[in-house]
């Protein structure tokens, strides 16, 4: 057990911690601290399970790391610079080199499957000639390939999530942040997915996998684990 | 400027035929249409009036004050025949006078006619006797020179130049072009009201969609102008259907009126409007007027939109 501890003024160290976290805490309105003294980095490269009992607050925390939540107190910085201290533009930025995967999918009804994995480059700016191929295939490669122009409504719990991953892999994220990513498919399309993750951070990517499946963190037993109870944090390497 | 030509661009342009990211139907979209609509109109009627009222004061003014008239008011014991001489030809020898025309006794007589009655002599009463002169198109002729001048020579003359009656028409004119403009202001405050109005609407029904744009990278500027392009095209088509529909009304009075007014009726018609129809600069703005709409409602919703974009995180 080595639980991150920082080390007083550190120095910022750019382009060492994808993300760090010193003495985080956080309360929604008024209520009690969900999340306390939180502190921890996740490295380049690295993959980690986020783990918990249900309400333990690991939504809270990717919420965090994603910039869609404001901390109540302590550090946050990604990518080497201070989330507190970053203008609108640096903050979409930033946001264009995570991608998610929400609990809840968060795809939007009105687009198609392909609209909805395309809609990170889209909002890029850029062309579609030029992403068009890589988005068929991605959804052939997550098994999709027939669900291509239907919208998200008609697709079933499994189908979603996939598409809600493959919206999260397209632009080839330096972190990758999934929540329960595995929740809603059998155990072996989980073990698949589980298996693509894997392959993304052999790739160079950093991944960040919250989840409470613990038969699958099982199955891969090298990975980091941080354990969130009561509000605390506790990081097993 | 480069938007809007960039969103010609898009709306004529059919090679990529992309989903809106702003679902249509969360945009109340036809009954903005229609209010947009009815406010351009209106906003166009008035602009309209504008310009057939200055147009009108403008034609009065112009025939009027084109001329002048001197009064010669008749004095016991002197010649007033002499005096109307005089006159006539102080003001033929002025520059910037043309065509100076004696009133004769008999003319004035004929004048009176209405009033007074035929066969009655009129010798012995002391009717005062008018000259008229033409401004001549070249100079202008210095009127209060010419004033003194013939108060000097002929002190019961009186010069008129109708300036007082021209003042009078054009303050009238101007008051009536004041509150119409007036009622343009209100009438376009309220429209930008009702965009602002629906611009929230949308927004709080697209709330998830805002964030979703968000989370995968969409900068506020793109998150703005998808919203922004759907509220110029509504704009757009309100604000062009208004304007048609003004100067479709403008047309068919000047068409109709004639009709309904013949005679003498059509005659005072005439007179006090000139023309009931519209000139060619005044459909030209109301086309502006139009335009106007549509461009306020893009910039009513894209600062709402931004300020509603920059207070999250
Ligand atoms: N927007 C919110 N406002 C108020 N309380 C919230 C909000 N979101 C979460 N909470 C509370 O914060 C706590 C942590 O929630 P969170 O969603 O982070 O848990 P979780 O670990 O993701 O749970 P699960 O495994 O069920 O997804 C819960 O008690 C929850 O009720
Ligand atoms: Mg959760």
């Amino acid at each position: 057990m080595a639980a991150f501890r920082s080390q007083g003024l550190a120095e910022p160290i750019s382009g060492v911690n994808l993300v760090r976290f010193e003495n985080v805490g956080v309360r929604y309105g008024s209520g009690n601290e969900i999340l306390r003294d939180i502190s921890f980095t996740i490295e380049p490269n690295s993959f980690q399970f986020l783990t918990g009992p249900s309400g333990a607050g690991k939504t809270t925390l990717l919420r965090l790391v994603l910039l869609s939540l404001k901390p109540t107190r302590g550090l946050i910085s990604l990518f080497g610079s201070n989330v507190a201290e970053l203008k609108k533009n640096e903050l979409t930025e930033l946001r264009r080199r995570i991608g998610v995967v929400f609990q809840d999918f968060r795809l939007l009804d009105h687009l198609t499957t392909y609209e909805n994995v395309a809609l990170p480059l889209r909002v890029q700016g850029k062309d579609e000639s030029s992403y068009r191929a890589e988005v068929q295939e991605l959804l052939q490669w997550v098994g999709l390939g027939h669900r291509i122009h239907v919208l998200p409504p008609t697709l079933s719990g499994g189908e979603k999530q996939r598409a809600a991953i493959a919206r999260a892999l397209i632009v080839r994220p330096e972190l990758l942040l999934a929540d329960e990513p595995t929740g809603n498919v059998d155990p072996s399309l989980a073990r698949r997915l589980l298996r693509l993750f894997v392959e993304l951070q052999k790739s160079g990517t950093s991944v960040l996998i919250a989840t409470h499946d613990l038969s699958l963190m099982d199955q891969f037993d090298y990975a980091r684990r941080m354990v969130l109870s009561d509000g605390r944090l506790i990081v097993y390497d | 400027m480069k938007s809007i030509i960039k969103f010609w661009e898009n709306l004529f342009s059919h090679k990529e035929q992309r989903a809106a990211l702003i679902p249509h139907n969360t945009v109340a979209g036809r009954s903005l249409v229609i209010v947009i609509a009815i406010m351009s109109f209106l906003a166009s009627l008035t602009m309209g009036a504008v310009f057939l009222i200055s147009e009108a004061a403008g034609n009065w003014s112009s025939s009027v004050s084109s001329e002048l008239t001197v009064q010669i008011r008749p004095v016991m014991g002197k010649d007033i025949d002499r005096d109307v001489q005089v006159v006539a030809n102080l003001l033929t020898n002025y520059q910037g006078l043309t065509d100076v025309r004696i009133i004769s006794k008999k003319e004035s007589e004929r004048l009176l006619e209405p009033w007074l009655g035929t066969g009655l002599s009129l010798n012995d009463l002391p009717i005062p006797r008018l000259v008229l002169a033409k401004f001549s198109k070249q100079t202008k002729p210095n009127l209060a020179a010419l004033k003194k001048n013939l108060e000097e020579k002929i002190p019961q003359a009186s010069l008129d130049d109708h300036a007082h009656w021209i003042g009078r028409l054009v303050a009238m004119a101007r008051t009536v072009v004041v509150g119409a403009i007036i009622i343009l202001v209100l009438v376009l405050t309220a429209m930008v009201l009702a965009v602002s109005f629906v611009t929230n609407g949308t927004m709080s029904s697209n709330s998830e969609v805002i964030n979703v744009l968000h989370f995968v990278g969409a900068k506020n500027a793109f998150i703005a102008k998808e919203f922004q392009s759907h509220f110029l095209g509504l704009g757009l088509r309100g604000g062009l259907m208004g304007g048609a529909f003004a100067a479709i009304a403008f047309l068919s009075s000047s068409q109709i009126f004639p009709l309904l007014s013949d005679g003498a009726s059509g005659d005072q018609v005439n007179a006090l409007f000139g023309s009931t129809s519209l000139s060619l600069s005044g459909y030209i703005s109301i086309g502006m007027v139009s335009v106007l709409a549509a461009l306020l409602t893009a910039l009513a919703s894209r600062l709402i939109l931004m300020r509603h974009l920059k207070s999250l995180w």
